[in-house]
């Protein structure tokens, strides 16, 4: 311990306008380790981090790298001091090459050959394959993820800070990332891991620090501290409980969701989803797993009544449910008030005139049984916060269908708490209204805690996998998401 | 300054006549231009073209109206209207097209529109609209029943500023009221959630929304010279096409307060005309005047209101 | 057959070209920083003005100066709003126009030079180089005309060089691409983006000082007469490249001369529609070209 750590925060405090991002958090990461910032969604570890790399200034606190005082006033400050950061949303251009996203931020001549000669010198000495020349827009995600690793390596990083890097990845993909962590640290560098997966953290990290409502509540090393004292940092004392499994569903229940030999072929006349078959029953939730661009995203909108299939036959009731992954986009009008979006649900079908007051009533309603947190119908979306803005769309997709929903990355970026209510909905669909939903997560643990049978899309056709004798063994799904055992 | 001033005031406020026969004659035509730039940047379509689609309604009332000289009054003036709409909307339909089918931004193609429309107002006035002595660019004057009623007796004000003001009404109730204005707002604020969670045909409903939006311009050609000039020519418009967008978002896209602004920048031209007769400040300093307010308003609008069609491009497929 | 008429319409389309060319290598560096620039027209007036007044004053030399001048004055004014204010581009831009259409028109009937007769102002002239200009066809075409059309020459290609292959460069093209990206990787956004719109301030007034002090020889109200639309049009046909931009400034410049051509030729068409023919082209291309160009990610934003 006598030599100073890579980055230390102590008492940071930071306000955005009216609420209290950080209250006196702090944050010692020693130099060769990998430091694990647990906390919910909205905890502050995000914004400790950023202003541990610049892009956030305190209002007050004290920042020291390698034991000695700094102020960063901006990223490239952090980044000429050895500091890498890996966002939460890749901070990539996807129209530039790899190798001109590593420049970026230089000065002088820009010579690509050169550029594109560091990424490959970075990529074989840290194990990450990459192409240089390859455009960002091109690479899957996974790819996307080691390009920003291989440009904060470029750039000299010695101490990296990951966002939530798993978020986007398959169990596989994460855990390649972890072991590639893991060997990173032992070879010298550091890591800052900022999650709120509390399983993988531990499997990887040397020690932890946990933030709750932006003040440091826990920091230990990993084996000082049990799993149950970390749950109860994470959330205080109110700790949620998993449910019970849900009973598996009568084989001779009506049939709500149906494909039967279903090709979607796109624009460029690509199967991104071939003869696919399956069937959705009252009382069950199908579990949808796969790599992204695997043709889960198409399966979905197929049974949402969102794509006509090319060829093949859909089964789906009218209307459905549909609670899509880029919500801001896809599913709400973040300028329109609760009622507009309440109302925006049937848009297409309405005829004439539309009574706003009685509409108002309507999203009264939904606000108060899905516990949004709104300052009432007539709030904008965008002044709700992501979990809010995510169980009013549930609710409002369950008021139009409450017997069928399809659900993509219901939990994405959602704190535990109100993935919990989420999920919950999402349980009450089959369990309470005798309907039938389907999911699609990259959560495994979440998928195997919700749903009742699962299928695997795998480079566009789509597999059931039966569940394994021993329901600790994983490994079955993993395979088959990589298409290994079809 | 002062004399600049009062002449200003005096040509617009300064007398019943003043008032009724200049700021809200000149008004009219802005409130047609107004409403149509409102309506379509509600949807989120950048309409630039209303001086062209008003010019192509002046042009299509004025075929009407020099083709029927005896036809009634009755029959006449709806045909007018017809016309001006028809051709204000086609106007807006060519950049619809072009951008539905090709692509092309409408912020561009309105605006090449506009010069083409000026190019061939120019040739129609020479060619085959022009009175019959050959010498003067203008078309022959309408026949009595072509030339709208006024509303008061002795004073200019005429059919359309009525006209204007059941549009306002109309439009407003339908955008704040109905299904359909519910649909064109949605589009505008978020095309692709209106799409994927509202099964709304956004592409198809801008493309509807832009060539009303012309027609509503159309309809501000057509009141011109049915209400004003009586014959088609040339300098028909001082840029009441541009200075719409001033007069649209001045009312924060709101129909009904485009009917005050409107009123408002008819003052400023009106008072504008009658400075430089008086004091020999050219008229154009009122663009000076339009445009300081349109910056204004800007800096004081948040941008997200006009934004978010075109963050967002419209998914083909809903996904 | 071919000196009498393709040769002089090939110098008038180089000629006209060259006002366009300088107004659209400024859009095209502005909207490569994410910015679309509808303000450009009142950029361009007021260069004209610009150069008409300091050209009276202190020769050819000033008159391009205060061009360049005018225009970054109208430029910083569409910069402080679109990025110090992050207000609308497009309605800014308008309004931009609409000011700039208007003071020039104010000034013009105010100012006591443009009162009498038109001043006669000092113009550039066409300028044979020595040896070039006598090449076979191109010779004149190319190298018998105005300063203002070499410094092109040299413009463009150090822009292609200086896009491609500089960090500053990267820069530029990164914010317009993903101001985000760029911000993380400590580029200053809105830094970039200003320079960027003040560099098109300074080439759309450079545009209407060519127009002034090469081509007309006098200021007249609305003399840029929608050329600042029409370069926009000219960045998206040059797919946002200096080199495609510079032929596609060159294919306007020929639309443009084909008015003199077609009057020399006293043809029974109207001749309007010469007039609309730049604009029927901006639009016929624009459809034609559709899918083919990517305009950066992030313009107008």
């Amino acid at each position: 311990m006598s030599a100073p750590a890579a980055l230390s925060l102590r008492a940071v405090h930071k306000r955005f306008g009216g609420t209290v991002a950080l209250a006196d958090a702090s944050c010692e990461i020693r130099t060769g380790t990998v430091h694990a910032l647990l906390g919910e969604n909205g905890a502050g570890k995000t914004t400790l981090m950023r202003v541990a790399f610049g892009l956030v200034q305190p209002d007050r606190g004290t920042i020291l790298r390698d034991g000695r005082e700094v102020r960063f006033r901006s990223g490239r400050e952090a980044i000429a001091a050895g500091l890498g950061m890996v966002h939460q949303h890749f901070m990539l251009v996807p129209a530039f090459t790899v190798a001109e996203n590593a420049a970026l931020g230089g000065v002088g001549r820009f010579d690509p050959a050169q550029a594109a000669a560091r990424v490959r010198d970075v990529a074989t000495r840290t194990g990450l394959a990459i192409d240089p020349a390859a455009r960002v827009a091109d690479l899957p995600i996974g790819a996307q993820q080691r390009a920003e690793l291989v440009r904060a390596l470029a750039q000299d990083a010695q101490v990296l800070i990951l966002d939530e890097p798993t978020a986007v990845l398959t169990p596989t993909e994460s855990e390649d990332l972890y072991k590639w962590m893991r060997r990173f640290a032992d070879d010298g560098g550091t890591v800052v891991l900022i999650t709120h997966k509390l399983r993988e953290a531990l499997a990887v990290a040397d020690d932890v620090t946990v933030l709750r409502q932006g003040r440091t509540v826990l920091a230990a090393a990993r084996d000082a501290v049990s799993e149950d004292a970390l749950v109860e940092a994470i959330m205080g004392s109110d700790v949620f409980r998993d449910a019970a499994p849900l009973p598996s569903a009568d084989p001779t229940a009506a049939i709500v969701f149906a494909l039967d030999g279903v090709t979607w072929r796109d624009a460029a006349g690509v199967a991104r989803l071939a003869n696919a078959s399956l069937t959705v029953r009252r009382g069950e939730i199908l579990g949808v797993l796969g790599v992204e661009g695997s043709g889960q995203a198409e399966l979905l909108r197929l049974l949402a009544g969102r794509l006509t299939p090319t060829s093949g036959r859909v089964v789906h009731p009218a209307p459905v449910g549909f609670v899509p992954g880029d919500r801001l986009h896809d599913a709400v009008i973040p300028a329109m008030s609760a009622t507009e979006n309440l109302v925006l649900a049937e848009a297409g079908r309405l005829h004439g005139a539309i009574d706003w007051r009685a509409r108002a009533k309507e999203t009264a309603q939904v606000i108060a049984s899905y516990e949004v947190r709104a300052s009432g119908p007539s709030a904008a979306l965008a002044t709700l916060s992501g979990g809010n803005q995510q169980k009013f769309v549930l609710g409002r997709e369950r008021g139009i269908a409450p017997q069928a929903i399809v659900a993509e990355n219901p939990t994405r970026g959602l704190d535990v708490r109100a993935a919990a209510r989420l999920l919950a909905a999402l349980r009450a669909v089959a369990e309470e209204e005798n309907g039938a939903a389907v999911v699609c997560s990259t959560d495994l643990d979440e998928v195997l805690a919700l749903t009742t049978r699962i299928v695997v899309c795998f480079a566009g056709t789509v597999t059931e996998v039966a569940p394994p004798a021993d329901s600790s063994d994983r490994s079955v799904y993993a395979r088959a998401l990589l298409g290994a055992n079809l | 300054m002062t004399e600049i001033l009062l002449a200003f005031w005096d040509g617009a406020f300064g007398s019943a006549f003043a008032f009724w026969s200049a700021t809200l004659v000149r008004a009219t035509p802005l409130l047609f231009v107004g409403l149509a730039v409102a309506l379509a940047f509600r949807a989120g379509v950048l309409n630039i073209g209303a001086e062209g689609q008003l010019l192509l309604g002046a042009i299509g009332a004025s075929v009407v109206a020099l083709q029927l000289p005896d036809a009634p009054r009755l029959l006449v003036i709806p045909l007018m209207l017809l016309a001006g709409m028809t051709g204000g909307g086609a106007w807006a339909g060519v950049a619809a097209v072009l951008r539905r089918r090709f692509g092309v931004l409408e912020v561009i193609s309105t605006i090449m529109l506009n010069f083409i429309a000026l190019a061939l107002l120019g040739w129609i006035v020479r060619g085959p609209l022009q009175e019959p002595t050959k010498v003067y660019p203008m078309s022959s004057p309408f026949t009595v029943a072509a030339q709208w009623p006024f509303l008061i007796p002795g004073q200019r004000l005429h059919l359309g500023f009525a006209i204007g003001l059941g549009m306002a009404v109309l439009l407003w109730y339908v955008l704040a009221r109905t299904a359909l204005g519910f649909r064109i707002r949605a589009i505008g604020l978020g095309a692709r959630a209106a799409a994927s969670a509202g099964g709304v045909h956004a592409e198809s409903l801008s493309a509807r929304v832009f060539v009303v939006s012309g027609a509503l311009a159309g309809l501000a050609g057509a009141s011109e010279v049915g209400g004003v000039t009586w014959a088609l020519y040339e300098g028909l418009s001082p840029g009441y096409g541009y200075t719409a967008i001033a007069v649209a978002l001045l009312a924060r896209l709101d129909p009904r307060w485009v009917v005050v602004t409107a009123v408002f920048f008819g003052a400023l031209e009106a008072g504008g005309a009658a400075m430089q007769r008086e004091a020999g400040v050219p008229a154009v300093a009122v663009q000076i005047i339009t445009a300081t307010l349109l910056l204004g308003v800007l800096a004081l609008t948040r941008r997200q209101q006009l934004r978010a069609a075109r963050v967002a491009p419209v998914a083909k497929d809903g996904a | 057959m071919i000196e009498l008429v393709l040769v002089p319409f090939l110098e008038a389309a180089v000629r006209t070209a060259t006002p366009l060319a300088f107004a659209a290598m400024g859009e095209l560096v502005a909207e490569r920083s994410g910015v679309i620039n509808l303000g450009l027209e009142g950029t361009i007036i007021a260069g004209c003005l610009g150069a008409a007044v300091a050209g009276a004053a202190g020769g050819a030399g000033a008159g391009y100066f205060g061009a360049a001048l005018a225009g970054m004055m109208m430029a910083s004014v569409f910069a402080l709003f679109v990025v110090t204010l992050k207000t609308d581009q497009i309605i800014t831009g308008t309004a931009l126009t609409l000011l700039g259409l208007g003071l020039t028109g104010t000034l013009h009937r105010t100012l006591p030079m443009f009162a009498g007769p038109a001043a006669s102002l000092p113009t550039t002239g066409p300028v044979a180089i020595p040896g070039l200009s006598q090449l076979p066809l191109i010779g004149s075409v190319l190298f018998a005309q105005p300063l203002a059309t070499y410094a092109l020459y040299l413009l463009v290609p150090l822009l292609a060089w200086w896009m491609a292959r500089t960090h500053a460069g990267l820069a530029l093209r990164a914010t317009g691409e993903s101001p985000d990206a760029a911000h993380a990787a400590g580029i200053a956004v809105d830094r970039v983006r200003w320079s960027a719109i003040l560099f098109s301030g300074a080439m759309g007034g450079l545009c209407g000082g060519t127009l002034v002090l090469a081509q007309v020889g006098g200021f007249n109200e609305g003399m840029s007469a929608g050329r600042g639309f029409v370069a926009i049009a000219i960045v998206v046909l040059g797919r946002w490249s200096p080199l495609g931009t510079a032929g596609a400034a060159l294919v306007f410049g020929g639309a443009f001369a084909l008015q003199y051509l077609f009057q020399s030729l006293e043809l029974a068409l109207p001749y309007q529609l010469f007039l609309a023919l730049p604009y029927l082209l901006t639009l016929v291309l624009l459809a034609a070209l559709r899918g083919r160009a990517r305009a950066p990610a992030r313009l107008g934003t």
